[in-house]
């Protein structure tokens, strides 16, 4: 009880304390501060469930089991090292006259804020509490991508805030539909939306109306999650908000949203007996990572390079969560983990990359590694993670994927060997020339957070290597559970 | 024949009512008509959920007619006629596509919203659960209106309505969510609407006006 609190309590109160003093000198600091306690407690809850088995607390209302508690230990974790990253990033934003203190101010608060709305999202129980929390998710990501208010910022907002909006809305309906089967089971009232009461009566709940709401859940929360078609908000969001929350953006947002689809699909799979759920994830995830790999030839702007390759990996992973399956789970659980954490470093690297060379235009960035080694191969190594080269934990997740494909959906290996081979020509080509060559970048004022980078890159390879025993115990249980 | 009630006739005729101004919405060139359609439409929707939660004694709804009733009756409605004052926008809607082919598109949404609400609800209990195909249906106009609307304010009151037509669904196919959700909802609607009225005058700033062509320049 008391981690949770701390986990959802810390981040609001964070949240209220930088609305007054986030514009101040030392609120980068108080940011880090607030991340940290968060962090804290997640550590402490992962503990607990490492002890104790699931956690089913305050009258059901919070859940966390072997699915959920290293997405939420991940989730503090990232937010962590991204309150790490922004504070020099920031402040050379506020320099370079990006920003004004009052912006800052609503920039750490939401941050905050954000923070919470995803850990809620995981941790609760109840499915119409995680459509809350993913609405709110939209709201306040809304107010951050439009930080610095130029005009293609306004657009980028404008267009998540319509189209995620509408999205959401989808899966509210889905949400009522599965209150709809689920309240004749288990009466009227709170207990009908909580997923563990629904997961004890999956097998009874009508097949008709819940394929219906699937259909309703998966295009809903598929939008946050940004699967092709519904992927267009994506691009635009992640190139002009802040580069800390295009790292937050595609490192854990995207991830919250694939939980929540998971969750549903564990539902309907218990429900419908068929394999209609496998098969919609199954098709939106490959039309992914085609689409996303063939429109990542197209990119010019460092940022939207890289979160088409989000929408890529994201497809994977929908891919590997359809098939299904104890290995294919695995790795698409895998996948989860060592996607944020390399995704998030790039774009780390790729912040500091663009603040030196005054563009996200690739053309514009040449020779980092002459000026600084550092930022130079922290992006050509994480461009060679992201890549999925061997011994990155990227490579073992694709791995395994692709060896599960060749078994069960062997029609589809070709289109996913394909579609990896066109982004690592797209990719690597790009990367290569702005890390190496003649330099045109300049210093920056500030000496750049570049641990995450590394800490991040270091976890990643440590994971294809070595995956530790609790959370490769966790992985285990929970890809049974999504079957 | 069997006998119908009183009172779920009165929920028939409110719901026809409900999709009538969804469709009236659809068609409306003015901003602040538009908002008094919006207005009415959230009255509508309490007075059949309040009548839903009287003769099925269910109390929890009237918490949810309360919120109706403060929130999409008078606050939304009020901060929306603030704001297209303060903003000087009383300008006529301009569509994409003109009224008579988007009420074409409109019936036929409602056609598909009835075929697609038949067979869930056959299997629901509730007395309301006829009107299931039209909240579906209106929630459909609703998105029509949304993506049919060039400028920012439409396409909120397009949001909003939608909305509304998702609660209409809960409340006749189920008797309503439980609160803790239905409270959610109502604080994440509230703060959205809060959050674009801050944005339409940054929109406004930037481009001297809402009109959301200029919003095109991202692509690809």
């Amino acid at each position: 009880m008391i981690e949770i609190l701390a986990v959802l309590g810390v981040p609001v109160a964070g949240a209220a304390l930088l609305a007054l003093v986030g514009g101040r000198e030392r609120a980068a600091e108080i940011n880090v501060g607030v991340c940290l306690i968060t962090f804290a407690g997640a550590v402490a809850l992962t503990v607990r469930v490492i002890g104790e088995g699931p956690l089913l607390i305050a009258s059901k209302l919070f859940f966390v089991d072997s699915f959920n508690v290293f997405l939420i230990a991940l989730t503090a974790f990232v937010g962590l090292t991204t309150s790490i990253f922004s504070r020099p990033y920031m402040r050379i934003e506020q320099e370079l006259g990006h920003l004004t203190p009052g912006r800052l101010r609503l920039y750490h608060s939401m941050f905050q804020l954000f923070n919470f709305t995803m850990l809620l999202a995981l941790s609760t129980n109840n499915m119409g509490l995680l459509w809350v929390a993913m609405e709110a998710a939209t709201l306040t990501t809304v107010l951050l991508i439009s930080l610095y208010r130029t005009p293609a910022s306004l657009e980028a907002a404008w267009k998540y805030f319509i189209l995620c909006g509408v999205g959401i809305a989808q899966a509210l309906f889905g949400t009522i539909l599965l209150y709809f089967a689920a309240e004749k089971l288990l009466g009227a009232g709170g207990n009908a939306l909580l997923w563990t009461e629904l997961n004890s009566v999956k097998g009874e709940l009508e097949p008709t109306v819940l394929s219906l709401a699937f259909v309703f859940l998966l295009v809903g929360y598929g939008t946050k999650v940004g699967l092709v078609p519904l992927h267009n908000w994506l691009p635009d969001a992640h190139a002009e908000g802040p580069t800390p929350v295009s790292a937050v953006l595609s490192g854990l947002l995207l991830n919250v949203a694939l939980y929540a689809v998971v969750r549903c699909k564990v539902l309907v799979e218990g429900s419908v007996q068929t394999s209609f759920a496998r098969t919609l994830m199954m098709g939106f995830g490959l039309l992914s990572v085609v689409v996303a790999s063939l429109l990542l030839l197209r990119q010019k702007d460092i940022k939207r390079l890289f979160a088409y390759s989000s929408i890529e990996h994201m497809g994977i992973i929908t891919f590997a969560f359809g098939m299904g399956g104890p290995i294919a789970s695995f790795a698409g659980l895998l996948h989860m983990t060592v996607h944020s954490l390399t995704k998030s470093a790039i774009f780390f690297a790729v912040g500091h990359a663009t603040q030196k060379a005054g563009t996200q235009l690739m053309d514009g960035i040449r020779g980092l590694v002459t000026i600084s080694p550092l930022i130079g191969w922290g992006l050509a190594v994480g461009a060679l993670a992201i890549l999925g080269m061997p011994p990155f934990g990227v490579f073992a997740s694709e791995f395994l994927i692709l060896t599960t494909a060749i078994h069960e959906q062997p029609w589809a290996t070709p289109l996913l060997l394909g579609a990896l081979g066109i982004s690592f020509a797209a990719i690597f080509s790009r990367v290569q020339p702005m890390v190496f060559g003649e330099t045109t970048v300049k210093r920056l004022p500030h000496r750049p957070a570049m641990i995450p980078v590394f800490v991040h890159l270091g976890i990643v390879l440590m994971l294809g290597l070595w995956i530790p025993p609790f959370l490769a115990d966790w992985y285990r249980q929970a890809a049974r559970l999504i079957g | 024949m069997q006998h119908i009630p009183l009172w779920a006739q009165l929920i028939n005729l409110l719901a026809a009512v409900l999709l009538l101004l969804a469709f009236a919405m659809l068609a409306q060139r003015r901003v602040l008509t538009l908002i008094n359609l919006f207005a009415a439409q959230g009255f509508a929707l309490a007075s059949s959920t309040a009548i839903v939660a009287f003769a099925t004694h269910q109390p929890h709804l009237y918490w949810s007619v309360g919120l109706t009733l403060v929130l999409k009756v008078m606050l939304l409605p009020w901060l929306l006629h603030r704001l297209i004052l303060k903003l000087d926008v009383r300008w006529d809607v301009e569509g994409l596509i003109n009224i008579p082919t988007t009420m074409l598109l409109g019936i036929v949404l409602v056609v598909f919203a009835f075929n697609l609400a038949l067979p869930i609800s056959q299997l629901a209990n509730t007395v309301t659960r006829a009107t299931l195909g039209i909240a579906m249906a209106s929630v459909m106009l609703a998105f029509l209106m949304m993506i049919t609307r060039r400028k920012a304010i439409p396409q909120v009151i397009g949001f909003l309505a939608m909305e509304n037509g998702l609660f209409f669904a809960a409340t006749s196919a189920t008797y309503g969510m439980p609160m803790v959700v239905e409270l959610g909802i109502a604080l994440d609607v509230l703060v959205a609407m809060l959050i674009l009225g801050v944005f339409f005058f940054q929109i406004r700033e930037q481009f001297d006006s809402l009109d959301l062509q200029h919003l095109e320049k991202l692509k690809e």
